[in-house]
């Protein structure tokens, strides 16, 4: 099983009502809007520091962590910089950069 | 089929079983029914395969219920009262989800004063949260119910939970001889549940996603096409019902000795056999009194209600409910039925059996004598000793 790939958000958005699902439930990322305009600082992840221990996985709240090659990477476009990733990291390797 | 000596609890359990729901979900205790407890005894017993799991309130039962639907698992749970509105929050969330979910809610008083005994009020203040409501009359049609709500609501065109009512204690705890169909009837009945949309290791998809503004009327839309859509399929499956089990059903409403009516009382639930014997003896009298007994609030039936008091003089629409500071709501939806169809009849709204007080045929007579007189609003009885009314 591929663990926790990003999920790719589709160009076209469906705007019609035909082209919607009957129920909320459809094929990941086709009606998922961005969603991180409220962020205002953001984690960077130190890749030389990062083990890829996973624990900033388990502990997001939004679920925006992923691996990439044995080590993590963030989802910004939902990420809403609570922290808690730099929090819980114990190699000190996430740190919050104030978004410009 | 076998003739039985039934509650409504226990026939309703019995067409749950002919069902075969594959989970149900209960919290057990008060103000919980008969219900889940008959149905716990099934499973024990292996009369039916299902897992039960007892869960620690409401609002987690129909979460479970939800769960299992998710996954594509025909699932059914049961609640009254206090506990309906402890699980008002996942109503919304099951009909926006599209979980076609089975519900029996046992229509019992809401607090305060606390009270357990039987009306309407529960089940009408949720009215707006997208669930097909139906009030069922007798034990047999509880149990008949049973097997049609699975039908409609699992139907791909309507996809939507359905909450059968059944009035507390008058209809869930009395006994009557009720039908109980044989398996092999119930199987050539109700076809095996097919969801088009569920947690599928094989085709994976986002569940119960959320949608933003510019997406979220849509949804809304549909889920209320959805909902209307059920009126078709109510009568598709009544056609294929009768022709299975030999018993017939009228839709939406159910009309009784309504063709020369010029007094028509509208009501809904249990109460409707008393009133049917009230207006034999009234039209015993010569009095032109006629009977509509709303069977689904939802999908509300506003044409065959128009349409059956065209030629009437006056409208009394007696509920078990109130809608505090203004009037009952099934007055308002009658009212909303006859503006829509162009027909200005007086109708008075009476508001009766709050809490489980009794409705006598004497009072239902009173109804029909009060409706010549003209009036135009709400009338609330029960409130001065016997036989008194206020306005």
């Amino acid at each position: 099983m591929v663990m926790h790939m990003k999920p790719c958000l589709r160009e076209h958005i469906p705007s019609k009502l035909s082209e919607l699902p009957e129920a909320p439930a459809y094929e990941a990322g086709y009606l998922v809007t961005k969603n991180a305009g409220w962020r205002s600082v953001r984690p960077v992840i130190d890749r030389e520091k990062c083990v890829g221990c996973l624990q900033c996985y388990l502990y997001c709240p939004d679920g925006v962590i992923y691996r990439k090659d044995g080590k993590v990477a963030v989802d910004y476009d939902f990420c809403k910089g609570c922290g808690i990733c730099r929090k819980i990291c114990k190699l000190g390797a996430i740190k919050m950069e104030e978004e410009r | 089929m076998a003739r039985k000596f039934l509650s409504g609890n226990e026939a309703f359990a019995e067409g749950i079983r002919l069902s075969k729901p594959q989970v149900i979900s209960a919290y057990p205790i008060t103000p919980q029914t008969i219900v889940v407890e008959k149905l716990s005894e099934m499973v024990e017993n292996g009369s039916l395969k299902a897992e039960f799991i007892h869960v620690e309130s409401e609002h987690s039962a129909l979460s479970c219920a939800m769960g299992a639907s998710a996954v594509g698992a025909r699932a059914f749970t049961a609640t009254s009262s206090q506990g309906l509105l402890y699980m008002a929050e996942c109503l919304t969330y099951a009909a926006g989800g599209r979980f076609p979910i089975v519900m029996m809610n046992a229509n019992r008083s809401t607090a305060l004063p606390w009270n357990i005994y039987g009306d309407q009020r529960d089940s009408l203040s949720q009215l707006d949260c997208g669930w097909i409501q139906v009030y069922a009359k007798d034990a047999q049609e509880a149990l008949d119910l049973a097997l049609m709500s699975y039908y409609v609501a699992e139907h791909r065109e309507v996809s939507t939970p359905f909450m059968v009512n059944l009035d507390g204690f008058v209809l869930t705890h009395t006994y009557e001889t009720v039908d109980v169909p044989t398996e092999e009837q119930a199987n050539r009945f109700l076809p095996a549940f097919e969801s088009d949309h569920k947690l599928d290791l094989d085709h994976p998809c986002n569940l119960a996603f959320s949608a933003g503004p510019e997406h979220n009327s849509a949804f809304k839309y549909k889920e209320h096409v959805g909902i209307l859509k059920a009126k078709g399929v109510v009568a598709q499956a009544e056609e294929k019902f009768a022709e299975i089990f030999g018993r017939e059903y009228t839709g939406l409403t159910e009309n009784y000795r309504i063709k020369d009516a010029e007094y028509v009382l509208v009501t809904l639930g249990s109460i409707f056999g008393l009133a049917k014997e009230t207006v034999d003896r009234l039209r015993e009298r010569g009095q032109k009194a006629g009977l509509i007994r709303i069977r689904y609030m939802r999908p509300f039936p506003a044409e065959e209600i128009a349409e059956a008091v065209r030629n009437a003089k006056a409208v009394a629409v007696l509920e078990k409910d109130i809608s505090f500071g203004y009037e009952g709501t099934v007055y308002t939806n009658v009212n909303s039925a006859l503006q829509k169809a162009g027909i200005s009849l007086p109708t008075v709204n009476f508001i009766g059996g709050l809490g489980g007080k009794n409705i006598s045929g004497e009072d239902i007579e009173e109804i029909f004598e009060e409706l010549k007189e003209g009036y135009r609003g709400v009338k609330f009885m029960g409130i001065g000793g016997d036989g008194q009314w206020r306005r």
